[in-house]
């Protein structure tokens, strides 16, 4: 992706320079052509309707080229692949605390290897940070009170800066990091060594499911006061007003948090709220467990299905 | 706002206009700008009410029915009956009957009191039953046609939220409009408004007009939806 | 100021009254206008000493000269200062106030007492904003953005907002004022095909002060409120949605772009016209393009949040609705340069002004294309690609137009003429620094280093020390007019009625003008920019240098 925003960043600089060379020419050759001279009054010229036509038809011919390359990579970066592995981030006044889907957890650092596909799904504790790596040309800000996704693949070993770039108070600026790239050996080494590993994110979130009580009301059987959660992640559920809405990340926290916003349809709502009760870390576990219940389908875990087709997946990479 | 340079100079033409017609197209033109603005200014507030409604629907709803609507529709009648009493003292104006304009100038200043007290009522009330947000919030209830689906507080405190600062905004309005009229109402007793020149009193029942207008919107909005369920 | 200018014949505006109760009580748009050029330029200072010492900070990879609390009150005041209190009011508050009237051939504003009510609001949040800074400032950046502004900062954020909001109806009551004078009190003849270019922008600008500016003050009160009753409604944790303030703070905030350049953009056609002895190019599509721009100018505000967590169909669109609003700039920029073909061209001070601005304007426009393109955007939103775009619109763009304008009609304000050579030169090194100053930014940006940044990589330092280098020469750019302005008001030439011999009813007055503008009302016979009428034989008197 990197490559693909240098291309089209190059591109977008070299039709702005052709357009400062043609109107600064002009300007420059006009007013030396056509500086005062005695007896030379100048000449009256009303307009041209073909030449405001021209200049406002073609400017918005190109302006239309950069807008559809542009959507089309913003489209590949709002838009994981499936199957991507899972980091989950959260920020803090000022820090980024960041945890893998294996369980291993990291401040400010972040371990990927290379050549895999990383989303990144966040979330904040108190004020709006943006998790930006400039190497990888991603941008995404993180929310209060809701997660927010993005997605790379590294493509060289190498330690990238990782900055926070939404104004978040005092030490806004001294929230950085780095996104240190290694080969799939070096990284299985770092993943082996990496002392801070108390087993996977699913597993503590099923340990704290059970702890919870969750367990108790959402089994994996019809008879639970709770709806079945296996199986479910990824697909519409109907709710008890009648709507559809899609189960996914943000679906999960709301409905841990404030249980009774969205009902499945055929359930009471009698599920005590988690809001205030849950740290986030633990939020993101469960919502990691809840995830494991369903596996993505075989197929769909190896191809990114949402790359345009003919192409390679468009992931971020480093060039 | 315009009516007030207006006043305070004199009936006279004002230097800079060439005609007392272009003087008065000027001022309604000003006042009706302003109102545009008006309109922005309370129009942010209903687009955060339009989010929030959609978000958290029923508990909309539940904190909506806990208003009393028998005081909302008063209020309401209340403020309706006031711009008859403005359109009227618009016609005594022109056709110069000093002492009804007084009288009807008078009467929109009592309504406007009557509407203002029974908000205070209402505002009162919220107090008591810990409806006004912040620390002491307190909600419990269940969504309209989901029994057992208990409100969730924070978003019942959102509805509040917007509930305050829309009649609020509009008291404040209300407020504004009736210290207007008052002044109006000394000029009209000295006998400075005549059939020629009436500027002021048009100008400000247009405002007045404006704010029955909000409240009109506010009404339903905050009172009386989710009612039929 | 008043002493300053004794020497003038006639009765004028200036000589009139004397006494500091006759400037400060005045109605008359002349002096309200003088007021605000008072005002403004002390603002102008203040946010230009902040914009200084941030600089200064940015020598040095690490935080070495100020405490990182203090750089971030540092940005956050002189984004305040310069937007609220310099460029949204400088060039519709001062030249337009003076200008307005006298270009429609009016006596005055339509509202001469609110005209001074703006003023006096202006003077009250500009104190509160003042007496905010000198008690400990405030650090949510000029966008308060939530929940920072209503949840954690602990600096006097409520303060802040109140002046801004105070000064939100100083400049809605002159949007109305400017709104309903070229309505109504337009001289015989002054058709709306006739009306000065600078006058259609004053319009378009009008309409974006009336109808945005209310929807950013009743959110930053929404803000006030929250923060001291936790209202909730901009909090997540209370159930409110950070994303709401965004959307209500960039409908204006956005819009408020324009009503920065806009103006500019009017003067610049005034000045183009005048020192090629033309009329412009294409007058229509010059004035539409104003209200187009006021127009399209409303509908773009998300692309400000592109990164912030709007939907991806949002995003879309906003993408593609803000490269709509690119054509009317563009056509704008077009028609300028082919004004100048044929024409007889001279190079005086508000020229040159003019080429800079078509220069930095230019490269501000075309920047914006980056910024409005998604897949770019992601990248460089929030760095310093952003300020240095939003610097070359709104400070090149703007600042050179103001520039320009005050040399151009100084002679009609003051009476007096500016010293031509110090004038050139001022243009000059304005342009060279302010290059200096931002271009380098462009590059930081893609590069990666973002705004609001304290302390940074050291891979960035090169490039901030130019940028800071630049800043310097900038600052002597803008220091020098200050001097040789004030020096012309005593010493300067006496000028003619019309020293350029320029088009437009502000020129058909003596200068300085009248109380009143004009001895007897102007009948206008003439389309604007009716160069091709006004005699040839005054030029060898133009004061051309």
């Amino acid at each position: 992706m990197a490559g693909n925003v240098d291309a089209l960043y190059i591109f977008l600089t070299v039709v702005s320079a052709l357009m400062c060379v043609l109107v600064f020419t002009l300007v420059v050759v006009f007013a030396a052509r056509f500086r005062r001279r005695k007896g030379v009054r100048a000449e009256q010229i009303e307009g041209s309707l073909p030449l405001e036509i021209t200049w406002s038809v073609l400017p918005l011919g190109v302006f239309f080229v950069f807008f559809a390359w542009g959507a089309w990579i913003y489209f590949s970066e709002r838009t994981p692949p499936q199957g991507a592995s899972e980091v989950y981030v959260v920020g803090k006044q000022w820090m980024w605390k960041l945890e893998h889907a294996e369980g291993q957890r990291e401040i400010n650092q972040l371990h990927v290897p290379v050549g895999r596909d990383i989303k990144l799904i966040m979330t904040s504790q108190d004020v709006i940070h943006s998790f930006y790596v400039p190497a990888f040309r991603i941008k995404q800000d993180v929310l209060p009170g809701r997660y927010t996704t993005t997605w790379f693949r590294a493509t060289k070993p190498g330690t990238y800066h990782l900055f926070c770039a939404e104004y978040c108070g005092t030490q806004h600026s001294g929230m950085i990091g780095s996104v240190v790239v290694m080969e799939p050996a070096e990284y299985q080494a770092w993943l082996g060594g990496g002392g801070a590993t108390t087993g996977s994110l699913a597993s503590n979130g099923q340990a704290l499911f059970t702890q919870l009580g969750c367990a108790t009301c959402h089994r994996t059987d019809t008879q639970g006061r709770g709806p079945n959660l296996v199986g479910t992640f990824g697909k519409p559920v109907l709710l008890e007003d009648g709507r559809t809405v899609m189960e996914d990340e943000n679906y999960v926290r709301e409905s841990i948090l404030v249980p009774t916003a969205k009902v499945v349809s055929g359930f009471k709502p009698v599920m005590p709220a988690f809001q205030g009760m849950v740290s986030e870390e633990q939020l993101n576990a469960l919502v990691a467990y809840i995830k494991s219940l369903s596996p993505p389908s075989a197929g769909a875990a190896n191809t990114a299905s949402v790359a345009p087709s003919g192409e390679k997946p468009h992931g971020p990479e480093v060039h | 706002m315009d009516s007030h340079a207006a006043v305070e100079h004199g009936p006279e033409l004002l230097h800079h206009f060439s005609d007392a017609e272009q003087q008065r197209n000027a001022a309604s033109l000003g006042m009706w700008l302003f109102l545009v603005t008006e309109i922005m200014f309370f129009g942010g507030m209903f687009c955060a009410y339009l989010v929030y409604r959609y978000w958290y629907f029923g508990d909309f709803g539940a904190a909506s029915q806990t208003l009393d609507i028998r005081l909302g529709a008063f209020n309401t009648a209340v403020l309706i009956g006031s711009s008859l009493t403005v359109a009227m003292s618009i016609w005594a104006a022109q056709t110069g009957r000093r002492k009804v304009l007084v009288g009807l100038l008078l009467a929109t200043i009592l309504l406007g009191l009557v509407f203002l007290g029974v908000k205070a009522v209402e505002y009162h009330d919220k107090f008591e039953h810990h409806h006004v947000p912040g620390a002491s919030f307190h909600f419990e209830g269940e969504v309209p046609g989901h029994p057992g689906l208990p409100v969730n507080p924070y978003h019942a405190q959102m509805f509040f939220s917007l509930y305050f600062a829309m009649t609020g905004l509009h008291a404040l309005h209300m407020i504004i409009g009736i210290g207007l009229f008052s002044y109006l109402t000394y000029k009209a007793w000295t006998g400075y408004y005549t059939p020629k020149y009436y500027t002021p009193i048009e100008n400000a029942g247009l405002y007045w007009h404006f704010v029955d207008i909000v409240w009109i919107y506010l009404f339903p909005l905050l009172y009386l939806i989710d009612r039929h369920r | 100021m008043a002493t300053a200018v004794v020497t003038a014949e006639r009765e004028n505006y200036l000589n009139k009254e004397y006494g500091v109760r006759s400037w400060l009580l005045t109605v008359d748009h002349k002096r309200i206008a003088l007021l605000y050029l008072v005002s403004v330029t002390f603002f102008f200072l203040i946010g230009g000493l902040f914009a200084l010492l941030i600089r200064l900070e940015l020598l040095t990879p690490a935080g070495d000269l100020v405490q990182a609390d203090t750089y971030n009150k540092l940005f956050t005041m002189h984004g305040m200062v310069m937007v609220f209190f310099f460029l949204i009011p400088v060039v519709p508050a001062v030249l337009g106030n003076f200008l307005v009237p006298l270009m429609i051939g009016a006596k005055d504003l339509a509202f001469p007492r609110i005209n001074l009510l703006s003023w006096y609001l202006y003077i009250i949040a500009g104190v509160l904003m003042l007496h905010c800074m000198l008690t400990g400032g405030v650090d949510t950046g000029w966008t308060f953005y939530t929940p920072f502004s209503t949840a954690f900062s602990n600096t006097k954020v409520v303060e802040a907002g109140i002046a801004v909001f105070i000064n939100g109806f100083s400049s809605i009551f002159t949007g109305l004022n400017f709104i309903v004078t070229i309505h109504r009190m337009r001289a015989p003849g002054m058709t709306w095909s006739r009306l000065p270019l600078f006058i259609w922008a004053q319009y378009a600008t009008s309409v974006i002060m009336i109808l945005g500016t209310p929807v950013v003050a009743v959110t930053i009160v929404l803000v006030a409120v929250e923060r001291l009753f936790h209202l909730g409604i901009f909090d997540p944790k209370l159930g409110g949605d950070p994303l709401l303030f965004q959307h209500l703070f960039w409908f204006y905030s956005h819009p408020a772009v324009y009503i920065m350049i806009l103006p500019s953009m009017g003067v610049i056609s005034e000045l183009i016209t005048c020192f090629s002895r033309k009329r412009i190019f294409g007058y229509s599509f010059v004035a539409l393009s104003s209200i187009g721009i006021a127009v399209l100018g409303f509908l773009v505000w998300a692309h400000h949040m592109f990164v912030a967590g709007i939907s991806l169909y949002a995003a879309l669109i906003f993408s593609a609705l803000s490269y709509l609003v690119g054509v009317p700039s563009a056509i704008k920029v077009f028609n300028w340069t082919a004004t100048l073909y044929r024409g007889s061209i001279t190079y005086s001070t508000p020229m040159l002004y003019a080429f800079g601005f078509l220069g930095l304007f230019t490269i501000g426009g075309l920047t914006g294309l980056f910024l409005a393109c998604l897949g770019v955007d992601v990248h460089v939103t929030d760095t310093y690609f952003v300020v240095a775009h939003f610097h070359y619109v709104m400070v090149g763009g703007v600042l050179m137009g103001y520039l320009g304008g005050i040399h151009f009609w100084w002679p009609k304000i003051t009476g007096r003429m500016y010293p031509e050579f110090w004038g050139r030169l001022s243009a000059l090194i304005v342009f060279v620094g302010f290059n200096l100053t931002f271009f380098p930014q462009f590059i930081l940006g893609y590069l990666g280093m973002p705004r609001r940044y304290y302390q940074y990589v050291p891979e960035y330092q090169v490039l901030n020390v130019l940028s800071t280098a630049g800043a310097t020469v900038l600052g002597v750019g803008y220091l020098m007019p200050m001097v040789y302005l004030l020096w012309s008001m005593r010493y300067g030439k006496p000028a003619s009625d019309n020293p350029w011999n320029a088009a437009g009813l502000e020129w058909m007055t003596s200068s300085p003008p009248p109380t009143f503008n004009f001895d007897e009302t102007p009948v206008v016979d003439f389309e604007a920019y009716d160069y091709e009428h006004i005699p040839e034989k005054h030029e060898e008197e133009v004061a051309v240098g």
